[in-house]
């Protein structure tokens, strides 16, 4: 039987791959950040850790999808997907090689569900997909695992709901747990943190509420799920709507508490405010890291 | 989790609420409408053909599409507010200043009113706080 084994929240700014491929990760701005994602790529690619499949939560930065078409949740059924050319060429990475065959079991089931899902089989992925990746796995010459492309809709109002987004998750690991093969299957949570990216507001960074954030994503989601979207914008910024997503990785893992192997959080990356982690479901986690939790850069450099 | 919803969300007051956040402008419907052509403008600079007819000529490539004047001169002298007011999104917007090679960092840095310098070292010192930004009615 497939199992949901583990939740992984990142962020996805392109700002992330243009230092990789400029070869700026090691320096004095970037460096903090790869030195504080270095332990999840340690940790992933040990045998027991690396999953068979992600269902990779992230948002179309209108990329595949235009102002005509604007689904608020869609499954990447097709057996590959190809990097988006978002103005730049597309990222020099992989294609991203889907699981059909999963991908389709659990369109079947969400929609059974109650989830009216939006199946895309021509879908090209944008830098929400593929940067995640790239932080996790480097820079390989192809992903080593398969991946399946969850768009979520948060950029025209209205988005789903948290409380959507927490059932919806839920819902996924029903999908994954009734799929009789045997696969670790793992559920990424991308966006976020706190950030505008538009506006006299812009450069808005909220470091008490994201903490905040991550700790009631690990110990009460169900009350995070409550929050209202309006909370997002007021308090984490415009875009910082984004982390709705991140309930449905949550969801995934079940009601049941979970542990956080690692728990890292930057200020910033760009215009953001990044949150890494790895959750997984306290009755099968694994060992915590040794640094388990990691603060680094804005007020935190004095500390 | 799929017990029924108790509580319907009152639209008129949800909506009301998104216009009342301090320097911001969020991304509703009809904001959408209005920037429909601004926006799909922008995604057509996903091709690299399009990409170069913009740059080489852009007042004749705007021409082609059903901009306001105004819209057409917001996207000229890269005002990004502007290009808000008349309906763009940023994410939409992303694929003209990703034309130019300019970052994120860039554009959003472009609309605050500071310079470039001074923004990237707000964002170093933790960013922007929200104090005083949260809300225009409560001030808080």
């Amino acid at each position: 039987m497939a199992r949901v084994t583990t939740g992984i929240t990142s962020s996805h700014i392109p700002a992330l791959g243009a230092a990789i491929e400029t070869g700026k990760a090691n320096d004095e701005y970037w460096g903090p950040v790869f030195k504080g994602y270095q332990p999840i790529r340690d940790w992933i690619k040990k045998p027991d850790n690396m999953p068979d499949v992600i269902v990779l939560v992230y948002n179309d930065h209108a990329s595949a999808f235009d102002q005509n078409i604007i689904p608020t949740f869609a499954i990447g059924c097709a057996e590959k997907f190809k990097p988006a050319d978002e103005g730049w060429g597309p990222r020099p990475v992989p294609d991203v090689i889907g699981h059909p065959d999963l991908a389709w079991h659990i369109a079947q089931s969400l929609i059974l569900d109650d989830f009216d899902m939006c199946i895309m089989n021509d879908m090209d992925v944008d830098h929400g997909c593929t940067i995640p990746l790239t932080m996790m796995f480097g820079e390989p010459d192809a992903w080593p695992c398969k991946v399946i492309p969850l768009p979520v809709n948060v950029v025209t109002y209205p988005p789903p709901s948290g409380a959507r987004c927490y059932a919806l998750g839920d819902s996924i690991k029903a999908a994954v747990e009734s799929f009789p093969e045997d696969l670790n299957v793992h559920v990424w949570g991308t966006g976020g943190m706190s950030h505008q990216l538009q506006g006299p507001r812009a450069g808005l960074i909220n470091k008490d509420f994201d903490l905040d954030f991550i700790d009631q994503l690990i110990n009460d989601p169900e009350a995070l799920s409550k929050k209202p979207h309006i909370e997002y914008l007021r308090e984490a910024g415009s875009e910082g709507i984004e982390l709705v997503m991140w309930l449905i990785m949550r969801g995934a893992l079940g009601e049941e508490k979970v542990k956080d192997l690692y728990n890292f959080y930057h200020i910033p990356a760009s215009n953001t405010a990044l949150g890494a982690l790895i959750l997984q479901p306290e009755e099968t986690a694994g060992e915590a890291l040794e640094p388990r939790r990691v603060l680094s850069g804005g007020s935190f450099a004095e500390a | 989790m799929t017990e029924k919803k108790k509580e319907r969300i009152n639209i008129h007051e949800y909506l009301a609420e998104m216009d009342d956040i301090p320097g911001t402008r969020v991304f509703t419907a009809q904001r959408a409408r209005k920037g429909y052509h601004l926006n799909q403008f922008a995604m057509s600079l996903m091709k690299e053909e399009n990409r170069k007819r913009f740059l080489a000529d852009e007042k004749a490539y705007l021409d082609e599409w059903e901009l306001s004047d105004e819209a057409k001169q917001a996207v000229m002298d890269r005002d990004y507010n502007a290009m808000i007011d008349h309906g763009g999104n940023i994410y939409y917007l992303a694929k003209l200043f990703s034309t130019d090679r300019k970052s994120f960092q860039f554009a959003a840095g472009s609309m605050t009113g500071m310079t470039q310098e001074d923004y990237a070292k707000m964002m170093l010192e933790g960013g922007r706080s929200p104090e005083g930004q949260r809300s225009i009615k409560g001030k808080y």
